[in-house]
């Protein structure tokens, strides 16, 4: 799990490097999360073995808990859904993408976990929901 | 007057928020899966291939994500296992990447640590199935990328950092 950790912050630092905004770092994280998604969808389904599920609000409580258990090993939390049902927060304790991570002052724009964003976009987007998704909030 | 008020709230802010330093090291515990590291690494390969030219190129930023790696868990492992003491010869090290670091980073030792003959200062490291070459697929055209230069990156600056200057390349 350190190894993935590494090389997720040797991939971000490298990035930060290459392109000096860091608007377009964000960017390019949620693309690369992206292209994870499309893949990491077929698997997911091939390991579960669910069936469809009914609903947006099954959905949403199969990616925060199966999947990320199956891929990060950490289970996240839905603590709470917008008013027209169209909106969910999803609570990611103990994220092991940053565990030995911390954000200096100059860097506060800079999303560290916007490849999730992509990876769920992308992974959502192989079973025909197209959904937007960002990062609300950093510990 | 206004500059000491500010300066007090400065500091009361610096202080709500705690440094990761002062945290303790906790073990390493749930493992992610095996693939969520392959698709992460294949990202790597693909965004450093789209912006070099040449195959060596291509191996050098590879390498140069592996030394970031290495660089910190340098640190991670020698403060958790070994109880803060470094080691200082050459073959306490090479043994060391081996076992020590190779079992954190992936699970198993290395296969096997040799002496060249001919040149008593090069020592081979073989591994004959690399995590990393195993979901990348290398096209006829370019058969010679080799992507455990990643390794190659972590093992070179985990001897840069303790303090035995090397050149780590991989081969075939």
């Amino acid at each position: 799990a350190e190894l993935f950790t590494m090389t997720y912050g040797a991939l971000v630092t490298q990035l930060i490097k290459d392109y000096d905004d860091l608007e377009t770092v964000n960017e390019s994280l949620d693309t690369m999360g992206y292209n994870i998604g499309l893949r990491v969808c077929d698997e997911f389904l091939s390991k579960s073995q669910i069936s469809s599920c009914k609903n947006f609000q099954e959905t949403a409580q199969v990616v925060a808990k199966m999947g990320f258990k199956m891929f990060l090993g950490v289970a996240g939390t839905i603590p709470g859904w917008s008013d027209d049902q169209k909106e969910f927060d999803i609570e990611l304790r103990g994220n092991p993408l940053e565990r030995f991570v911390e954000l200096p002052e100059t860097h506060m724009k800079l999303h560290y976990s916007n490849i999730l964003c992509g990876v769920i976009r992308g992974a959502l987007e192989m079973i025909q929901l197209r959904v937007e998704c960002r990062i609300v909030k950093d510990r | 007057m206004s500059l000491n008020v500010g300066g007090k709230q400065q500091q009361h802010l610096l202080q709500q928020k705690p440094s990761i330093l002062d945290k303790s090291l906790s073990k390493g515990r749930n493992e992610v899966s095996l693939t969520a590291f392959a698709l992460l690494f294949s990202e790597i390969v693909q965004y450093s291939h789209n912006r070099v030219a040449s195959v060596t190129e291509l191996h050098d930023k590879l390498s140069e994500v592996g030394e970031r790696v290495g660089t910190r868990m340098v640190e991670l492992l020698f403060v958790r296992e070994r109880n803060s003491k470094r080691e200082t010869k050459l073959l306490n090290i090479l043994l060391f990447i081996k076992g020590t670091l190779w079992k954190t980073l992936f699970g198993k030792e290395a296969d096997k640590l040799d002496r060249a003959t001919d040149d008593e200062r090069v020592y081979y490291l073989m591994e004959k199935d690399p995590l990393v070459n195993r979901f990348i697929s290398v096209p006829r055209d370019k058969s010679s990328i080799n992507c455990a230069a990643f390794m190659a990156g972590i093992i070179q600056s985990v001897l840069n950092a303790t303090g035995f200057p090397a050149k780590v390349t991989a081969l075939w």
